[in-house]
């Protein structure tokens, strides 16, 4: 028979209705696994214990420490699907350019000279606990709310038209007011870290390089706001 | 009247059936067409080299001229497949050594193939003319030297994509003077220098020299003086395409490649200066396949090129030749059959941003002979899948690889479902299908409702539930080999559906929710099947309803193997075994 899958706190299931059964007569139900918080609401996101150990080209690197450079998409092994042979060459390539060009091997997420490979508008946003980066288009956005907005979505989206998988499964991210177990900073145009929200909207588009959504406990001694984030009110209905 | 044929008609008649399936199918009939079909056959393919035992095989088909074998599974070409896992070439050869000693043909993709494998072959084989190793690893330059050395009759050497222990290029110099059947040689993996008067007395004395494909290393000057030496070529893969010629050579260059009146087919081209694109320009109009999946070549210099390209059926080019690129590949290409565009960038941030769903869009509406795709983009939408599939519902090989994880359709950040839909109801003979990009169940209940020919399908990143896993084994009636990596079901549509993978020859599962109790009770319920769990903690140390790493189910009459290594887990494991003398370091 089928044992009864461990679920993580909430438990969010969906029963088939298809009255399928192996052997038993039992019905089916599909149910998001346990095991981790590894299993987000809108799918499979990727943590730092997934990397597999063996046979991994490159290090997985946990975005622990506040400052250091979060995980990078590629880090994910054998992503993009490119066989090994080519994935060297392409490597080589870029070491051989590199050293012809005199610099030493720079930090990935600033803009190339190239530049037919920036892509305007869009930015890197990466998640504490979340090997994948994702890309948000600042353009496409009028306000910090919208991007929050935004944010939320693409790392907690509920999805639409199934019933069950939303709400009590994770809180809203609120990264802006500070009550939520996360916060948005972003590394400006100088590399220095910052709370999102302290400037106009138009002046942190000009001078955003990438966006990251930090855990609250990590990111003391950013530019601090004007009112501390456990001084919130948590009373606040949901 | 006595219906049955005699064996010697029988016999004759099925010297007309090729096609191995066509075989498989006559074999089936009755036991005197199983006996005469089986004592018949030439060309064995074995597409899982742990679906069957070699002595099996060897035994059923006492004529085999020619063995084909498969190893490990597609994903290990992206290193999901830990070393050591399996795939030996070893017990193959040894047992064919014994059984069917005037084999010929050896083609090995994706296997483990020792010097001693390589050593054993040219021992045994009095009369072996071809050697194909695909993806394969193990060996070292010393092995080549061993066939080169010994097989007097060797018409094909060729190495593709292998891994191969670079101890120099000496091997080379060891096919001996007397060898003059060579027909097709291809080193394009191997790193070192060959010394350039060995390969130009080789290639003097094989007129019957069709293909060559060099190595890097082999200098743009070399290629000079070879082709001169080998004007009859069909294929060519030049070596490096950057020295500094002065301009004497360069013409005389030019007037060498004017002279391969046959050539086809044309790869390699690495590090191509512009300057040296002109060069090519000659045999451009004869081209049927063209290779420059490793020369970075822009797209102004992509189009000068493709342009001349008139009859070109296969392509397969970086994201360099962008967008614009595409639509004068379009435009001159007309009998394109086969396009793959690949990523120039290693990482999803160094994707060329000017290669978009539309240069797909263009090649898709153009070229009515379109069947097989394999693209790399940064991003895609559903009206550019919808169009695609429109257009060109004779597609067999649709591979969309949306580089970046999750990406919505960029327009209405609406997930991909509609666009494969539109695919899948479309093009009712596709084959072979890859999806990426946001997508949910419902991409995959399409899927499984109109891919009913589909016999392959990889997926990585997508869906929600079970339902995904469900519909595609549930409703994909020709599903062959099904590979998953990084998506969220867990135990209940692969029990659920565990008598379709008797059906099928393989399903590969990695970092889904699949737990170490689902593993053992499908082993235990299927018997048939071999259910690996690969993990490199073992599962017996973590409770039942744990997910496990990865796992590899395939159908098998060999029953269980028996040189697994220490990570992988199967009901039969016995912790005694270990990895066993058969896995030669």
């Amino acid at each position: 028979m089928i044992t009864e899958l461990e679920m993580g706190k909430a438990e969010s299931e969906l029963e088939l209705g298809l009255g399928l059964s192996l052997g038993g007569g039992t019905a089916a139900k599909i149910g998001k696994p346990g095991g981790g918080g590894a299993w987000g609401e809108r799918g499979r996101l990727l943590t730092a214990k997934d990397f597999p150990s063996v046979g991994s080209k490159r290090a997985a690197d946990s975005a622990s420490h506040a400052g250091a450079s979060p995980p990078r998409s590629s880090q994910v092994v054998g992503w993009p699907p490119i066989g090994s042979h080519r994935m060297n060459s392409l490597a080589a390539k870029s070491a051989r350019e590199e050293e012809e060009a005199g610099k030493k091997k720079v930090d990935d997420d600033e803009p190339k000279d190239v530049a037919k490979k920036v892509q305007v508008g869009f930015i890197k946003v990466n998640m504490d606990g979340v090997a994948i980066g994702r890309k948000v288009d600042l353009n496409a956005h009028s306000s910090y709310e919208n991007l929050a907005q935004t944010l939320e979505d693409m790392f907690f989206r509920s999805k639409p038209g199934t019933i069950g998988l939303t709400g009590q499964f994770t809180k809203p991210l609120r990264l802006l007011d500070g009550s939520s177990e996360f916060v948005l900073t972003y590394e400006d145009k100088e590399g220095d870290w910052m709370l999102v929200g302290d400037v106009p909207w138009r002046m942190f588009t000009t001078s955003v390089k990438r966006l990251r959504v930090m855990k609250t406990s990590e990111a003391n001694g950013l530019a601090a706001r004007h009112q501390e984030p456990n001084e919130r009110q948590r009373k606040q209905p949901v | 009247m006595d219906l049955r044929l005699p064996s010697k008609v029988l016999e004759h008649i099925f010297s007309f059936v090729d096609s191995n399936e066509d075989r498989n199918s006559v074999s089936l009939v009755c036991k005197s067409w199983f006996e005469t079909e089986r004592l018949t056959r030439k060309r064995v393919f074995v597409r899982n080299c742990y679906a069957v035992t070699p002595a099996a095989v060897a035994r059923r088909f006492p004529g085999m001229r020619s063995l084909t074998l498969k190893g490990k599974p597609h994903f290990a070409d992206y290193n999901l497949v830990p070393d050591g896992w399996g795939g030996y070439a070893w017990p193959w050869i040894e047992a064919m050594a014994e059984k069917s000693p005037s084999l010929e043909e050896l083609r090995l993709k994706r296997m483990v193939v020792t010097d001693e494998c390589l050593e054993k072959i040219a021992a045994s084989f009095k009369d072996f003319k071809v050697l194909v190793l695909t993806s394969c690893e193990g060996f070292s330059t010393d092995g080549l030297a061993a066939i080169a050395v010994a097989c007097r009759n060797l018409t094909e050497l060729e190495l593709r994509e292998c891994i191969v222990e670079d101890l120099g290029g000496d091997w080379l110099s060891y096919f001996p003077e007397t060898l003059t059947s060579l027909v097709s040689l291809d080193f394009s993996c191997l790193d070192s220098e060959v010394k350039l008067s060995d390969l130009e007395r080789l290639v003097s004395r094989s007129p019957n020299l069709k293909s060559l494909k060099l190595n890097r290393a082999v200098s743009l000057h070399a290629l000079g003086s070879l082709l001169c030496l080998a004007p009859q070529l069909v294929e060519l893969g030049t070596g490096s395409f950057s020295d500094k010629l002065d301009q004497e050579a360069v013409s005389k260059l030019a007037q060498v490649f004017t002279e391969l009146k046959e050539l086809k087919s044309l790869s390699g081209l690495w590090d191509v200066l512009p300057e040296y694109i002109p060069l090519l320009y000659s045999v451009c109009p004869g081209l049927t396949s063209l290779n420059l999946s490793y020369a970075t070549v822009q797209m102004p210099d992509l189009v000068e090129l493709l342009s001349r390209c008139s009859n070109l059926q296969k392509l397969w080019v970086m994201d360099l030749i962008e967008d614009k690129g595409l639509e004068v590949v379009a435009s001159s290409c007309k009998e394109l059959r086969e396009l793959r565009v690949f990523p120039s960038g290693a990482d999803v941030d160094e994707t060329n941003v000017a290669l978009t769903e539309q240069g797909l869009v263009y090649v898709s509406e153009a070229c009515p002979n379109l069947e097989s795709v394999l693209y790399f983009c940064a991003q895609f939408t559903n009206a550019a899948l919808v169009t695609i599939a429109k257009n060109r519902p004779n597609l067999k090989c649709f591979r969309l690889c949306v580089i970046e994880p999750f990406a919505s359709d960029h327009e209405t950040h609406q997930p991909l479902d509609e666009g494969f839909k539109a695919i899948v109801e479309s093009c009712k003979d596709l084959q072979r299908l890859s999806v990426s990009g946001l997508l949910t169940d419902k991409a995959f209940e399409h899927i499984g409702r109109h891919g009913k020919k589909l016999k392959m399908l990889s997926i990585a990143f997508a869906g929600d539930s079970d339902l995904m896993l469900h519909h595609l084994l549930s409703g994909c009636e020709s599903l062959n080999k099904l590979e998953i990596r990084d998506c969220p079901f867990g135990d209940t549509a692969l029990l659920e559906n565990a008598a379709k993978l008797e059906t099928m020859r393989s399903l590969w599962m990695s970092s889904c929710g699949v737990s170490f109790g689902a593993c053992k009770l499908l082993s235990e319920k299927m018997p048939k099947l071999n259910v690996e769990v690969i993990d490199e903690h073992s599962p017996e140390t973590r409770p039942d309803s744990s997910p496990v790493e990865k796992i590899y189910i395939y159908r098998t009459v060999a029953g269980p193997r028996m040189d697994m290594p220490e990570f992988v887990w199967t009901k039969h494991k016995n912790p005694e075994i270990g990895v066993s003398h058969l896995a030669i370091e």
